[in-house]
């Protein structure tokens, strides 16, 4: 079920990256970046059927990684919205310079 | 390697797929935040569903826990914190003209790693069909990832874990409310 | 390879003598500009309006503050309101006694090692040249040029007549320059000719002569535009080197041409390799083409003439020396020195001869009706030279020289005899605050009875130059004419086709207006004898208690002059003089270097008669004092009025006075077109908007552009950095998928 796997895998990747270009709330920019590691992490199962169990401690290690950048990233969400009473991805260029 | 199999097997295959690609496309195009982080934890059961079919047990089930029960949690508490449950609130997606070149690049994107997908491996590295899930039986759905990760990938391991804590302090500070600085 | 063998072999008879030491010659006035410069310049960063050498001139006009303060400064001979003339300011350098004492001592020295270097040649009786080689200079592929000296019997012919004639003409201008606020600038740069000259006839190959060549044209760029401040005098500089160059681009082509052909550069070599080119073939023809391109440049021939008239804006010594007595007769002394490869030309040899022959009558023609004295005898040098050339291009090489030689002689003193009248006059136009015109000859009139030194020694001169017997000019003159007659009978010249026409017509024609010239030569020289010293004095009845004599240190030099013009002709007696003295004196010496090349053009022609040669001789004299009677009975200063009062001409003697209109003409034809040209295309077209526009502003527009596409980058927009990683990833993908 390898071709099948990457084919979907695929698929939802490309889902993540239109909805990344295109989404200007931050959070569910965020989330399409998720998308975009969920279907990597289906790769690497895939493989790991194909080649051996290190595909899967791979995607264990991306697991605890989002899960790390969740934390980190909503946080920051949170005090960009204090600061600017906004998510919206359009009217924030602290990043500009 | 390739045996053939059963229709049941590859049946629930594509149901499972396709449910991940459709609640993926919904997910994408809805305004409300809620109902959009609603169909991506529908896109990672679907994803947990294809992982225990790729005998990967174990990360099926850590799928469901971490992923669609940790992180998706926490993107809905941030949601209902920051108040944007109200769709009328939230700005659309960028205008239409972007909306067309993201299509393209993603077309684009879609053709390329179509065309990588059509690699070849090397027979040599592949395992035997149904390797796999025999060892599962064998050993337990543990046990496969268990041993690689506290052998070889033990330095990963650990270092893992200060990653979680620099992630936890992270957190908390940029979380905390700037408190007035009087000095 | 010859020049090593030459000059490494110490068995040339001349070695371990004084010619061992010619390096020193060219080496003396040199050390002379450097001194003269540094004193020149030395002065000029000094600041205060009491400093003489900043070239006042009409500026000083403009600051009457200065002014005051200046008049009271000692040694100074401004006076309040007038400045001498036009030319130049009247204050005397502050070093100038230093300039006086070293500009004209190099240059004696460098005469007396010349005439040690002389006896010595005399005394050694060489065939073959002695030839010194100090390095290589230019040793590419198959080319060798070394810097070389090379001294031979036409060598130290040049040699002795640029140092001599120039050490009087120093001394000349010792007297003449006093008061120039530039004076030490002025040694410098007549000792830097000196030098450029003797570097020019002293190389060994064409690249050294080359060297000479440009450094007299840039020495008489200098020194024509000496009074720079006034913008006809920087003008004529300009246009002397400008209309130099065109020749030079000759000379050029012609090495070039010598050197892909024969693969050596020196005179040795060419001289050696010359008999084995086609004889009267293409490329010895189009080689003595481009070399004479070279010499209508620098002796001003037609069409490159134009510049030696305007020159005159420059001192009186200068045009005495630079364009009367060396440098324009560098041309004469290069066909002299590629004696070998005309000789091989004939048809070349006979378009010399004919643009000679034209030119001398075309320039004796314009002298007929000009009123400025130095323009009068510019003309006349210009005539002169035609007939040396009409000389070497008839393969009379030992007659061209000798002509340039007595005519440096005579017209050296003409020119001087000039500047003491020019001086004369400008004194008295100072002292009466006059701005006449101090070189006009309708200005002049009766100065015999006012200096009587200098009116004699012009009527030598004059004597000479139109061909009077026993005078030095009537000698060389007269053999140049017979030569004429003898190579129209029997030469290769005569032999050969021009253009069309058999040579023999051709070489009869230029001896008769080899005759015409020198009529017109005798006609215009009595003219201005007449107008300056005959007659009434027309310069004002206040200016007249003010004219007199120059100072010894100006008529010394003249007199030698006067002597050498009058003795001249013994340098080479023809045969049928003999009873004055040793016969063909300069034809001995100089047969060693021309000897063969003059035999190949001569082709075994038999002995003139003696009756051919006293017909010629008597038409030659009879011309000259007919030339005169003309003069005295036909143009008589009484009708003449001053420069100021004098009506324009009309008709045909508008024509000359205005030289037939030439530089009109080029001004029309050559240098509009280029100016528009320049202006137009070049300097709006390409300069302005190509270089200018699309290239530094272009591209720094493009660079900005591009800048400002990458600024846009920097939006600060995470969804903008998000596209460009996602396209990003779309490349290398793409890389990956379509290799």
């Amino acid at each position: 079920m390898l071709a099948e796997s990457l084919f979907f895998s695929a698929v939802l990747f490309t889902i993540g990256v239109v909805g990344v270009l295109t989404r200007r709330n931050a959070i569910i920019l965020f989330m399409c970046v998720e998308l975009m590691l969920n279907a990597v992490n289906l790769t690497f199962v895939a493989f790991a059927q194909a080649y051996g169990a290190a595909g899967q401690v791979f995607v264990f290690f991306v697991m605890t990684v989002a899960a790390a950048e969740a934390a980190v990233g909503l946080a920051i969400i949170i005090a960009l919205f204090r600061h600017r009473q906004t998510v919206d991805l359009t009217n924030i260029n602290l990043l500009k310079g | 390697m390739q045996e053939s199999v059963s229709l049941f097997y590859t049946f629930h295959f594509y149901l499972f797929g396709i449910i991940a690609v459709v609640s993926a496309l919904l997910f994408v195009t809805r305004k409300s935040p809620v109902a959009a982080a609603l169909w991506l934890v529908n896109t990672m059961f679907s994803l947990a569903a294809l992982y225990v079919m790729l005998d990967a047990h174990f990360i099926g089930a850590i799928q469901v826990l971490v992923y669609a029960g940790a992180i998706m949690v926490v993107f809905l508490f941030v949601i209902m914190l920051l108040n944007l449950g109200d769709p009328s609130e939230i700005a659309d997606a960028r205008g239409q003209g972007w909306k067309l070149a993201a299509g393209f690049v993603g077309l684009a994107l879609l053709a390329q790693t179509f065309a990588l997908t059509r690699a070849t491996t090397p027979p040599s590295l592949t395992l035997p069909y149904g390797a796999g899930a025999e060892r599962v039986a064998r050993e337990g759905a543990i046990a496969p990832i268990a041993e690689p990760l506290f052998r070889e990938y033990l330095l990963a391991f650990e270092v893992t874990s200060i990653l979680l804590l620099a992630a936890v302090v992270g957190a908390v500070v940029l979380g905390r409310r700037r408190t007035v600085h009087a000095r | 390879m010859l020049l090593q063998h030459a000059a490494s072999a110490g068995s040339h008879p001349l070695s371990g003598t004084a010619a061992e030491w010619v390096w020193l010659l060219p080496l003396l006035p040199l050390l002379g500009f450097l001194v003269n410069g540094a004193l020149s310049l030395a002065s000029a960063f000094r600041f205060g309006p009491d400093d003489p050498s900043a070239d006042h001139g009409h500026a000083t006009h403009a600051h009457p503050a200065s002014h005051a303060e200046a008049q009271d400064a000692p040694g100074h001979h401004h006076e309040h309101g007038a400045h001498g003339d036009d030319h130049h300011p009247v204050a005397r350098h502050k070093f100038a006694n230093l300039a006086t004492l070293v500009g004209p001592a190099v240059l004696g020295a460098s005469f007396a090692l010349a005439l040690a270097i002389f006896f010595a040649m005399q005394g050694a009786h060489a065939d073959a040249p002695f030839v010194q080689r100090y390095f290589s200079w230019m040793p590419v592929g198959d080319l060798q040029i070394d810097v070389a000296f090379q001294l031979d019997q036409l060598s130290m012919i040049m040699v002795l007549v640029i140092t001599g004639v120039g050490t009087l003409i120093h001394l000349f201008s010792v007297g003449y320059m006093q008061d120039d606020p530039g004076y030490p600038r002025y040694f410098a740069y007549l000792n830097l000719f000196v030098f450029f000259m003797l570097l020019l006839v002293l190389g060994a190959n064409y690249p050294m002569m080359f060297i000479g060549w440009e450094g007299v044209g840039l020495c008489s760029y200098l020194l024509i535009g000496f009074w720079f401040s006034e913008k006809a005098n920087a003008d004529a500089g300009k246009k002397a080197f400008i209309v130099n160059r065109i020749g030079d681009f000759g000379f050029l082509v012609a090495m070039f041409l010598l050197f892909a052909n024969l693969g050596t550069l020196d005179y040795v070599g060419v001289a050696a390799a010359a008999p084995s080119l086609v004889f009267g073939g293409a490329l010895v023809t189009a080689i003595c083409l481009f070399l004479f391109l070279g010499c209508t440049g620098k002796s001003a021939q037609i069409p490159l003439y134009v510049w030696l008239p305007d020159a005159m804006a420059g001192p009186t010594p200068v045009s005495a020396l630079i364009h009367a007595a060396t440098m324009v007769t560098a041309g004469v002394y290069l066909i002299a020195r590629s004696a070998a490869i005309f000789a091989m030309a004939p048809a070349a040899s006979l378009t010399v001869v004919v643009v000679g022959a034209l030119t001398a009558l075309f320039a004796a023609s314009i002298g007929l009706k000009q009123w400025d004295i130095k323009k009068v005898l510019a003309y006349s040098t210009v005539s002169q030279l035609g007939f040396m050339f009409i000389a070497v291009g008839a393969g009379a090489y030992v007659a061209g020289v000798f002509h340039l030689v007595t005519h440096a002689f005579f017209k050296a003193l003409l020119f001087l005899g000039s500047g003491s009248v020019i001086y004369a006059m400008h004194r008295a136009y100072h002292a009466t605050h006059s701005h006449e015109d101090a070189q006009d000859m309708r200005n002049m009139g009766g100065l015999k009875s006012h200096m009587r030194v200098t009116w004699i020694l012009m009527w030598i001169a004059t004597l000479a130059i139109a061909g009077v017997p026993f005078f030095s000019g009537f000698f060389s003159k007269d053999e140049i004419l017979g030569f004429v007659w003898q190579r129209a009978g029997h030469s290769t010249l005569a032999d050969t086709t021009w253009l069309g026409i058999s040579g023999r017509p051709i070489l009869y024609a230029v001896y008769f207006m080899g005759l015409a010239a020198a009529l017109m030569t005798a006609v215009y020289m009595t003219r201005m004898m007449i107008y300056t010293f005959h007659g009434p004095n027309r310069t004002g009845e206040r200016e007249r208690a003010h004219l007199g004599e120059a100072p010894w240190v100006m008529t010394g030099p003249l007199v030698v002059l006067g002597m050498l013009s009058a003795l001249g002709g013994w340098l080479n007696l023809p045969s049928f003089a003999k009873f004055l003295g040793p016969a063909h004196v300069l034809d001995h010496w100089l047969e060693p270097v021309v000897g063969p090349a003059t035999a190949m053009v001569a082709r075994g022609a038999p002995e003139i008669a003696h009756s051919t040669e006293y017909m010629l001789v008597g038409a030659a004299v009879a011309i000259g004092l007919l030339g005169i009677a003309i003069a005295f009975a036909r143009l008589k200063p009484a009708p003449l009025v001053p420069k100021s009062q004098a009506l324009p001409e009309e008709g045909f003697e508008r024509v000359l006075a205005n030289k037939y209109y030439v530089d009109e003409a080029y001004d029309a034809a050559l240098v509009q077109p280029t100016v528009r040209l320049s202006r137009g295309l070049l300097w709006r077209g390409v300069d302005s908007g190509l270089i200018d526009g699309v290239a530094v502003n272009g591209s720094a527009s493009v660079a900005r552009f591009i800048g400002w596409m990458g600024s846009q980058l920097q939006s600060g927009q995470v969804g903008t950095y998000a596209w460009v990683l996602v396209i990003g990833v779309v490349a290398v993908l793409g890389a990956f998928t379509l290799r």
